[in-house]
């Protein structure tokens, strides 16, 4: 067997192989550290760019949105894990994310805990859940394997929703008792340290999607993607590589959910819908599934778009429309949900794949000029 | 006894809706390998389409004939709905599974918001003949009639898809496309007209469950369908995807242990009570009540 699975060729050659043509290519390894300090040093700009926000960049309100967006960027980095990277269709990412959010919630507000320790009980219980749960869904493959996770995620739904013990708040929900909490994460004031936050969160995440994609082990992943039977034949056990990383994907989202629900101050019940996982999926296919910023811009894409949607439903510009135009309009998951039935349709690479789509045209102008 | 009995009766009638949800979803499952996350919406659609019938089509109306012919209407509309789907959305992605279901993903987004978009987020009275009101008394126990409808309806659906898949020419081909999809396509038979049958034909059954529902909760509301949507993905699951006859002893399973843990437990301990039973189905036999092989 010479052709043994680690010198198997990535589904797609990162960029850094490709020999570079450009000065810019000496520098693009550092682009990521560049726009992580950008995103950084945001909080301390008072650009006000109307239209896009509502206020300047370090008012309370734009960076709790900034902050949601990029929680969402590295859920769906997160899940992308499952979907891109390892070709498993998860249905019920949204219940480990509520966990996150759930767990630290209840932990901190009715059983008094402190932050540290109900944040790394909290991923604890949501890793081992992942584990347990991943052990049973995975004696099904496909489709089957979605409608599983699905159902389980749907327990989760359900308990949240029937309030058992009283835990929960039912729908309601349950605000976050913040007298526990640190001083430097309550408050309006504080809303730019939980943006950091939220930045460290994200940053996180895609250190270790990265670090686990170009590991071995990430091989054995992006090889289940393209055939599973292969992976079996070559005397590795599949069932256990997709645990890892259904473990891994869990953890990760449980610890969003410890972020998010801080930003939010408490938890409500809609994140427990399954209505949200399909959104985790949407987003990873808007960005590009399996590239490396792909998931990322389409998590904070999508979230930014449903927060700016609501706004732009309800503005005088869409209700002077006709009434057949102006009610579909102010649903954002009208709008998101046909973008993302023409993205399948037109644009299968997602947004990742937008800068190879507009190469041919670039080099047309270029030629000219 | 007697509440053994009514639990036992609302148990099949709720086992009727999910029998009803399912069926279309097992074959269309079987046959395209599409898991269809829209088939929501066509309960949706066949819901407002059978209460907009009621109020506004001539001939129409909420009781005697004329709620027949609003069914009727909403189960017209649903199919039509199902068919426009499957030859716009899902035909151009023949074979290409995954796509296939986000695109379906997307639909039941954007539909849902559709409808509310059209008829608000809040639930409409729904218009009940008012025989599906009263009371029927079976074995001492006073049974609602609209779950006793819903039984029969689902009892007929049963028997007629069997008798279609059994003694017609498409229903040859569909149960020999459930078996092989491949095979078929060799022969030199056209699948595609299949497909859009099998689209046709639960999106209608989908249509009734959502006309019939409507009858049941007195309510039709957007997310209606959604909700049910889950508990009908467990059905399929639990009886084996892609059978009818496992979806249909999978359905009797899930609505009977639903409504007696519900009664004689906390309410919604029946409802995780089901994803126990899937879990224990999946453990014990991952392929499912009626199924024959572990598909891929």
């Amino acid at each position: 067997m010479t052709n043994s699975v680690v010198d198997a060729p990535p589904a797609q050659v990162p960029d850094e192989l490709t020999p570079g043509r450009s000065r810019w290519h000496g520098l693009r390894p550092y682009l990521p550290l560049v726009a992580l300090v950008v995103a950084a040093v945001l909080p301390y700009s008072t650009l006000n760019l109307p239209g896009i926000f509502e206020g300047p960049l370090n008012s309370p309100g734009t960076l709790q949105l900034l902050a949601i967006c990029l929680v969402f960027g590295g859920l769906a980095a997160g899940y992308d894990l499952l979907f891109g990277r390892t070709g498993m269709l998860s249905f019920g990412h949204a219940l480990y994310f509520a966990a996150g959010v759930y767990g630290t919630d209840v932990l901190v507000t009715k059983a008094g805990l402190p932050l540290w320790q109900a944040a790394v009980l909290t991923v604890l219980g949501g890793t081992t859940l992942a584990a347990l749960l991943g052990a049973v869904a995975l004696r099904t493959v496909g489709i089957a394997f979605a409608m599983v996770t699905l159902a389980f995620a749907q327990v989760g739904a359900i308990l949240v929703a029937r309030d058992f013990g009283g835990l929960t708040g039912g729908e309601e929900g349950l605000p976050l008792d913040v007298s526990g909490l640190p001083a430097a994460l309550v408050g309006v004031t504080n809303t730019v340290n939980l943006y950091w936050l939220a930045l460290a969160y994200l940053a996180l995440v895609v250190l270790v999607v990265h670090r686990v994609s170009g590991s071995p082990t990430g091989r054995v992943l992006a090889g289940l993607r393209d055939d599973e039977r292969r992976i079996g034949v070559l005397g590795l056990d599949p069932y256990r590589f997709k645990l890892v990383a259904f473990t891994l994907a869990g953890g990760l989202a449980s610890a969003g959910g410890v972020v998010y629900v801080l930003i939010v101050g408490g938890a409500s019940p809609h994140i427990t819908s399954s209505e949200l996982t399909l959104s985790l999926l949407v987003m990873v296919v808007l960005g590009g599934p399996g590239t490396r910023w792909g998931p990322v811009l389409g998590g904070i894409l999508y979230m930014y778009l449903d927060h700016r949607l609501t706004a732009f439903g309800s503005s005088d510009a869409v209700n002077s429309l006709p009434a057949f135009l102006s009610h579909p309009l102010s649903q954002p998951l009208f709008v998101l949900g046909t973008v993302f039935i023409l993205a399948v349709y037109f644009f299968p690479g997602g947004l990742a794949s937008l800068r190879s789509r507009l190469t041919p045209l670039r080099r047309a102008l270029t030629r000219r000029s | 006894m007697n509440t053994v009995v009514l639990l036992t009766l609302t148990g099949l009638g709720l086992a009727a809706l999910y029998f009803l949800v399912a069926s279309g979803l097992s074959l269309v499952f079987g046959l395209a390998d599409v898991l269809n996350f829209a088939h929501g919406l066509f309960l949706g659609v066949g819901a407002y389409a059978t209460w907009w019938a009621a109020g506004n089509l001539p001939g129409a109306g909420p009781d005697g004939l004329g709620f027949v012919v609003a069914v009727l209407f909403g189960v017209l509309a649903g199919s039509l709905v199902a068919v426009l789907v499957e030859l716009v959305l899902i035909r151009p992605l023949y074979s290409r599974t995954i796509e296939q279901v986000l695109v379906t993903v997307g639909l039941s987004l954007a539909g849902v918001a559709l409808l509310q978009a059209t008829w608000g987020a809040d639930p409409r009275t729904f218009p009940r003949p008012d025989w599906s009101r009263n009371v029927t008394s079976v074995l001492g126990a006073q049974v609602p009639n609209a779950g006793l409808l819903l039984i029969v309806a689902a009892v007929v659906v049963l028997g007629a898809l069997l008798a279609f898949l059994r003694w017609t020419r498409y229903g040859l081909i569909i149960r020999a496309g459930v078996e092989n999809r491949e095979m078929v396509t060799a022969l030199g038979i056209d699948v595609r007209k299949a497909f859009t049958l099998v689209f046709a034909i639960g999106g209608a059954a989908a249509a009734l469950a959502g006309a019939l529902g409507g009858v049941y909760f007195g309510t039709v509301s957007p997310g209606q369908g959604g909700s049910l949507l889950i508990f009908a993905f467990i059905v399929v699951v639990i009886g084996g995807m892609g059978s009818v006859v496992g979806s249909a002893y999978a359905a009797v399973a899930v609505g009977l242990l639903q409504q007696f843990v519900n009664y004689y437990g906390t309410s919604g301990l029946g409802d995780l009570c089901v994803v126990g039973l899937l879990a224990v189905v999946l453990l014990l036999r991952p392929q499912g009540l009626a199924g024959k092989v572990a598909h891929a």
